[in-house]
């Protein structure tokens, strides 16, 4: 505020200041500072996350692990911490593996191809201990638990790919055509119970539909289709379908009620039809909020974990049938995770697998938030 | 009433006043005088809203606005950085077009501010309440449930409220932004009757559309127009000889 | 002619079978679940532990550990995620630079896989402030660096808060302007009209607000999978220090893992249903408190 700068002849009237008030300072400061924890917690997120990565993005593995072991894992043998049995009920060991798990990752000779092997000997020679150089990350061989590990991220990467691709192609489709129905084509009572019915799919826990799939989808899918085996990327993408529907529909349908009533009328006015209008008129119109939905419908996919923990068959394999298991990012790190000795190299690329997944979840949400958004806002606005 | 010495209470001097680029008031000169009713009068957008609530500071709750020139009270610069926003608005009270009692109980409402005072004491507060409500013109109407809602009252019982909450903290000045445009006439004559009563303690500027509302009520008048103010005399002159051409038009209903 | 009307009857029924298919999923789902669990829940079933390989008993603990994490998780999230929506909606100005920093944060946060926010939890609460603790208080035994209840909840209240802070300020949203400006021009100061004005008025969102954000997360596996859950316990949980059973991780672990899955098959189902109903109890506790007190606010 602009002000000339006067000699206030009263200063002992009421109103100029002469307490200021300490209390009210220390509460507004401290909402400022805890009003800022989103954004430290990011930035912690990135930095602990990156921070567990680290030895391996610095190629501390290259040699033998006792030299360089990273901080946490000296200070966990300190303690007497034995962390490699602190979860004592190990997720997905091979001799429980019920019939679902039948291509399971630390039985090499089940799930990697015989024309892989042939690569598998020529890096026989180097791959010795935790032993990781970036040919072994970018390899074709996710093998993580053996005397000679293999971080060949390739497998997961098509696997992620493949679930990611099913979830969108299926999930995507439903949300906006059940948000435009709502939206356009629903009488007002119907439209009154599908947005509850939406949420209480929302609400379903991941776990429950991993459940859900394991239990009937594989079987159903197989008896229709024939797949050879009952947990595979289709299913696994049907799964994180039935998760990414809420997200797409409720977004669309926001976006869509956004969209001014008066567009819908003129539409009708000039002669369209109610479907012309809706389809051709108010979807184009709120494009950039269908196309933000579906970025934040890949997102959920993509990083989503029990459902791609159950749901999958969760066999790194490399190949493009979409009938075949797969291993996603996260199911590798939500399998994996619990019985990897801390600081150990298959740690560290667990974690470097989750920099992975927190930069994509970034950029997908960095891009909706800065050219989607605002390009919508803009508009809506009619500018 | 015989005529009595007038003292300046609030001084305006080249104020202006701006949201974002746009300039809503154009170096506002003027002297309100203490104990006296001022009513400000003009078109809709002509800027009475936003030059009574630069005299409160509500202004500074608007992100883009923006002032420069002084405006004093008792000659005090308040926009002087050395002013407690708060304190000020204690000596200031503003009664809203819309009536916004909060959602408690009447004796709350009234309360309120003398609680923010720190006053505690049951009996104080009691009576503090009581004057108030007597000085609002309503205690008769509500001294049997002081203890319920306040949403439960009438329009004009709910804007009495108001002027009985901002009265309760014992301003020397009251805003009144268009008391009466949501009451009906009854209620109107209630609050009108009650701002002649309350002018004799307290300096009052009051906002309104209402030509026969200013003349009955105000002893000056001030005609704004496009953020200007075009004319500023006794309330007498303006309705009945005003000096020009805009002021003539607007008052006798020739204008948009 | 006939073409574009054949085309307009695909385009509405496309869009009908959408809606089909979904309340299909909706139903197929939920009654499964109803027919199946239904019957196996019982008393011993909500009482006891789970014996014989999960083939008797019941899930006692895996309640027991949830409700403890959703209560630690909602001490720790709910506080910080309602004053980060006040300083949004009632301290900063719409158009400037922090806020905006801010709301993209909490966007870019309610989009990180829950499973990152796991691995965060270990890196951080674990690895960094567990062993921090431990260190400082000389512990010869690690108490808090390994995994345990406090720090599960804590991770979950992590992945929780970018819900709690959206819905939050949409409540404190709902307290009208007005009201605001009447206090401050009483003379209160910005706090006061917070503490006295616009949270009495807001509880009822806020309350609602926090309770679906909570119901959204109670479920969660993934971030609590390194950071405290566990499979089976000798006993309950005695403090934040312990580690947990959680009716998510029991099911992932007897539908995935148990050497003869049919025989835990019923309690599978049980523990989905109760799952469900954990989860959509709370949903319904939150739609509930807010059409009752919707009524009779604001005239
Ligand atoms: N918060 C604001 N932001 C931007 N411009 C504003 C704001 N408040 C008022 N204005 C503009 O300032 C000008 C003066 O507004 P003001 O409310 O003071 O008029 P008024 O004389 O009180 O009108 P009315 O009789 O309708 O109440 C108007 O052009 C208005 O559009
Ligand atoms: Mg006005």
């Amino acid at each position: 505020m602009e002000q000339v700068t006067t000699p206030s002849p009263a200063q002992k009237h009421s109103f100029v200041r002469k307490t200021n008030n300490i209390g009210e300072r220390i509460i507004e400061r401290c909402v400022k500072i805890i009003g800022g924890v989103a954004v430290v917690l990011i930035f912690l997120i990135l930095l602990f996350v990156l921070r567990e990565a680290l030895p391996l993005l610095m190629g501390a593995f290259s040699q033998p692990r006792t030299a360089q072991s990273s901080v946490e894992s000296s200070l966990s043998d300190t303690l007497n911490l034995k962390p490699e049995v602190y979860n004592p009920d190990v997720i997905l060991s091979e001799h429980q593996a019920p019939e679902e798990f039948a291509p399971e990752v630390y039985n090499p000779d089940v799930s990697v191809p015989a024309t892989i092997l042939a690569e598998k000997v020529n890096t026989r020679n180097e791959a010795d201990g935790d032993h990781i150089t970036l040919a072994n990350i970018l390899g074709t061989i996710w093998q993580p638990v053996s005397t000679m590990p293999k971080f060949g991220i390739m497998p997961l990467v098509i696997g992620t790919a493949k679930t990611t691709f099913v979830a969108i192609f299926i999930g995507a489709p439903l949300g906006i055509l059940a948000a435009l129905y709502a939206a356009f084509f629903a009488p007002r009572r119907l439209r009154e119970v599908i947005k509850p019915m939406v949420e209480i799919l929302a609400g379903f826990p991941s776990v429950v539909i991993g459940f859900f799939c394991l239990l009937y989808v594989g079987s159903a899918l197989q008896n229709l289709f024939g797949f050879d085996f009952r947990l595979n990327a289709f299913v696994g993408g049907i799964g994180l379908a039935i998760a990414v529907i809420p997200i797409v529909f409720t977004i669309t349908e926001d976006t869509l009620s956004a969209v001014p009533k008066s567009l819908l009328e003129a539409s009708l006015a000039m002669g369209a039809t109610q479907w012309e209008s809706a389809y051709k008129v108010m979807l184009p119109a709120a494009f950039p909020g269908v196309f933000a939905a579906v970025l934040l419908g890949i997102g959920r996919a993509f990083g989503e974990t029990m459902i791609a923990l159950m749901a999958t068959g969760n066999a790194a394999m490399v190949s493009t049938s979409i009938g075949d298991p797969v291993r996603t990012f996260s199911a590798t790190i939500g399998a994996e995770m619990g019985e990897v000795i801390w600081g150990s190299a298959h740690y560290s690329i667990l974690f470097f697998l989750g920099v992975l997944l927190f930069i994509v979840s970034f950029t997908l949400n960095a891009v909706t938030e800065l050219f989607v958004k605002e390009r919508l806002a803009k508009k809506l606005q009619g500018g | 009433m015989s005529k009595k010495i007038t003292e300046t209470k609030i001084e305006a001097n080249d104020l202006c006043v701006y949201y974002g680029a746009k300039q809503a008031l154009h170096r506002i000169s003027i002297d309100l005088f203490e104990r006296e009713v001022t009513a400000f009068i003009g078109p809709s957008g002509c800027g009475k809203s936003t030059f009574l609530r630069s005299i409160n500071r509500m202004n500074d709750l608007v992100p883009t606005a923006r002032v420069t020139g002084n405006l004093y009270i008792d000659g005090v610069d308040i926009y002087h950085s050395s002013v407690d926003v708060v304190e000020l608005r204690k000596r200031v009270g503003m009664v809203f077009q819309k009536s916004t009692p909060f959602p408690k109980s009447i004796y709350d409402n009234v309360a309120f501010g003398p609680r923010l005072n720190g006053i505690t004491d049951r009996t104080e507060l009691d009576r503090i309440v009581e004057e108030s409500l007597i000085n609002a013109a309503l205690f008769d109407e509500v001294k049997d449930r002081l203890d319920s809602s306040a949403m439960g009252l009438s329009g004009g019982q709910q804007q009495r409220l108001c002027i009985a909450r901002a009265v309760a903290v014992n301003p020397s000045i009251l805003l009144m932004d268009e008391p009466c445009s949501a009451l009906d006439p009854i209620s109107t004559a209630k609050v009108e009757e009650l701002i002649l009563e309350l002018k004799k303690q307290y300096t009052i500027v009051i906002v309104t559309h209402n030509m026969q509302q200013a003349a009955r009520v105000s002893e000056y008048t001030a005609f704004f127009y496009m953020g200007h103010l075009v004319e500023y005399d006794k309330t007498r002159k303006i309705f009945t000889n005003p000096s020009k051409k805009e002021t003539e038009d607007y008052v006798t209903g020739r204008f948009g | 002619m006939s073409t574009k009307r054949l085309i307009g009857i695909f385009a509405i029924g496309a869009a009908t079978v959408a809606v089909i298919a979904i309340a299909g999923l909706v139903f197929s789902t939920m009654g499964t679940f109803l027919v199946k669990g239904l019957p196996n829940i019982t008393w011993q079933l909500l009482s006891e532990a789970p014996r014989n390989n999960n083939t008797e008993g019941g899930i006692f603990p895996a309640i027991y550990g949830t409700t403890l994490l959703v209560l630690v998780m909602s001490i720790l999230g709910v506080p910080i995620g309602t004053i980060t929506a006040i300083y949004l909606n009632e301290y900063t100005r719409a158009g400037a630079v922090m806020p905006r920093v801010i709301r993209f944060a909490v966007n870019t946060l309610a989009g990180v896989p829950s499973i990152v926010f796991g691995l965060f939890g270990l890196g951080f609460f674990v690895q960094f402030l567990g062993v921090g603790l431990d260190k400082t208080f000389g512990n010869t035994e690690a108490i808090w660096a390994k995994p345990a209840l406090l720090w599960a909840s804590a991770t979950l209240a992590a992945l929780t808060l970018p819900v709690v802070i959206v819905s939050v300020e949409e409540a404190l949203k709902n307290v009208p302007q007005e009201m605001r400006e009447g206090s401050l021009a009483l003379g209160a100061t910005r706090w006061q009209t917070i503490w006295k004005i616009v949270l009495p008025n807001s509880t009822t969102g806020i309350l609602t607000g926090s309770i679906l954000a909570i119901g959204r997360s109670a479920g969660e596996v993934a971030p609590i999978l390194f950071t405290g859950v566990v499979y089976s316990l000798p006993q309950l949980p005695d403090g934040i220090s312990s580690q947990f059973m959680h009716l998510g991780y029991h099911l992932f672990v007897l539908s995935t893992q148990s050497p003869d899955v049919d025989k835990t098959l019923p309690l599978q189902y049980a523990t989905t249903l109760v799952l469900l109903m954990l989860t959509f109890t709370l949903n319904f506790a939150a739609t509930f408190i807010r059409s009752r007190i919707r009524s009779k606010q604001f005239r």
